[in-house]
């Protein structure tokens, strides 16, 4: 899997949930490498613009297209395999934290033996190597946040999309997963589109910060 | 009391001596009622996955009707599949009437409804963000009914051992289509009423004895899967 080219376009999305319209006409590309924040008060759409750019949920109308080396890719497994959604509640597995490491692995096909390898490798990038063998529903929210993360990037995708991933954790473990950020930001992968309502945070990791308003998109500003 | 206690003491001198005719009820009834959780299984699981996953016409009325024939009466079951393979039904061809498969047969339309209503609350009980974590980690649809029903596992669980408790129980339904016949379609239920029938307390004692011990086993088999399920879950 490379980033090599990766590139997302809004164009005019828009959602409403019964009589409340949740985004209208929003439009952006992502064109560049770096860290995207989207900001904006609670309620303002951020989560389900993400929802919507991740091809986890469709919009009533506009259109959400990737590309790769100027040709349009289909919406099919191969590209939701190369993008990843962490939710603010992680989801995890009723297994083991190894076994919630190796989902996304296993369900490519991977070898028992290379698994095991990068899974130990990623749980150590996230200190959680010595929790390996733990169930994933007994882990403090922080850490399940941090695995969360871990078993998205493990995965390694071109795009990672992660929805308010400090807004249930204490200040330590905030403190550690905008390390893990930051690192990603220096690394330049994976792209990260992130939402946050701390504007604090925002200006900490953002190379580029998107102003979310009532359901609308303001124009970016870039703090490269 | 005398003759309670002396039927008891007998009772158990026949278990203790693992007295042939008694292990034979008992495995034929482990072996029938066994057999007819797998089929059960076989049918119910996949259709309480259909059921949880996909949305289609009469889904309510099917659910509707599964949860009704959880409380299905056995007798009411025996007839039913009495008149299917009597010679006149028809599957009478078969000749199949007091025979052990047609008492899988009806202690399978016993435990079917049991086994997929109770996985199809086990599967929806599954909290959605499962999906959602699932799909955004690149699963294929297969792939994610899969992970939901690993989720649900423990509910699952639950829903057969249930399963097995309703079938292992009832004696209505396999008396009318397995005849009570000795050494060939008698289990433990059938041979309690017999035996209590003529007065041989101690063979039914023994029995009942044994019945109770593999229920109280599937109930704390049961007790212990629910609790390990919310221990996960806490």
């Amino acid at each position: 899997m490379t980033n090599k080219d990766l590139r997302l376009a809004i164009t005019d999305i828009s959602k409403s949930y019964g009589s409340n319209s949740v985004l209208k006409n929003c439009s952006f590309t992502f064109a560049e490498k770096g860290v995207y924040i989207l900001t904006g008060p609670n309620g303002c759409g951020k989560s389900t613009f993400l929802r919507i750019a991740s091809l986890i949920e469709d919009p009533d109308s506009g259109a959400v297209s990737y590309f790769s080396d100027d040709e349009v890719l289909a919406n099919d497994i191969s590209l939701r395999r190369r993008i990843t959604l962490v939710l603010p509640k992680a989801g995890l597995f009723n297994t083991t934290v190894y076994g919630n490491m190796a989902y996304g692995l296993k369900i490519r096909g991977m070898q028992k033996r290379d698994m095991e390898d990068k899974v130990d490798g990623y749980l150590k990038s996230f200190g959680l190597l010595h929790k390996k063998n733990q169930k994933a529903l007994t882990l403090s929210s922080g850490e399940s946040q941090r695995l969360g993360i871990a078993r998205a990037m493990v995965t390694e995708p071109d795009l990672l999309f992660l929805d308010e991933p400090t807004a249930s954790v204490d200040q330590k473990n905030s403190e550690i997963i905008e390390e893990i950020i930051l690192k990603m930001k220096k690394q330049g992968k994976p792209t990260v589109i992130m939402t946050t309502h701390d504007a604090g945070q925002a200006e900490r990791l953002a190379d580029y910060l998107i102003r979310m308003n009532e359901g609308s998109l303001e124009p970016s500003i870039s703090l490269k | 009391m005398h003759s309670i206690i002396d039927s008891f003491s007998r009772a158990l001198f026949l278990i203790l001596n693992l007295n042939k005719e008694l292990l034979g009820i008992i495995f034929l009834s482990i072996k029938v009622s066994g057999t007819a959780l797998v089929a059960a299984t076989f049918i119910g699981l996949p259709l309480s996955a259909l059921l949880g996953f996909r949305k289609f016409p009469l889904k309510g009325l099917i659910i509707s009707l599964l949860n009704t024939f959880m409380g299905l009466p056995p007798v009411v079951v025996g007839l039913f599949v009495y008149l299917l393979l009597s010679r006149s039904g028809p599957l009478g061809f078969m000749g199949l009437l007091y025979t052990p498969p047609a008492m899988v047969m009806a202690q399978t339309i016993l435990a079917f409804p049991i086994v997929a209503s109770l996985c199809y609350s086990a599967i929806v009980s599954v909290d959605p963000i499962i999906r959602q974590a699932s799909m955004t980690l690149g699963a294929t649809p297969f792939q994610i009914s899969m992970t939901i029903i690993n989720e649900a596992r423990y509910g699952i669980m639950s829903g057969i051992i249930a399963g097995f408790g309703r079938v292992m129980a009832e004696v209505g339904a396999i008396l009318i289509v397995g005849g009570n016949i000795a050494g060939y379609t008698r289990v433990m239920t059938t041979t309690i009423a017999l035996e209590t029938d003529k007065g041989n307390f101690e063979l039914a004692l023994a029995l009942g004895i044994i019945l109770l011990v593999i229920s109280l086993s599937i109930n704390l088999g049961l007790h212990a899967i629910q609790k390990r399920g919310a221990l996960i879950q806490k």
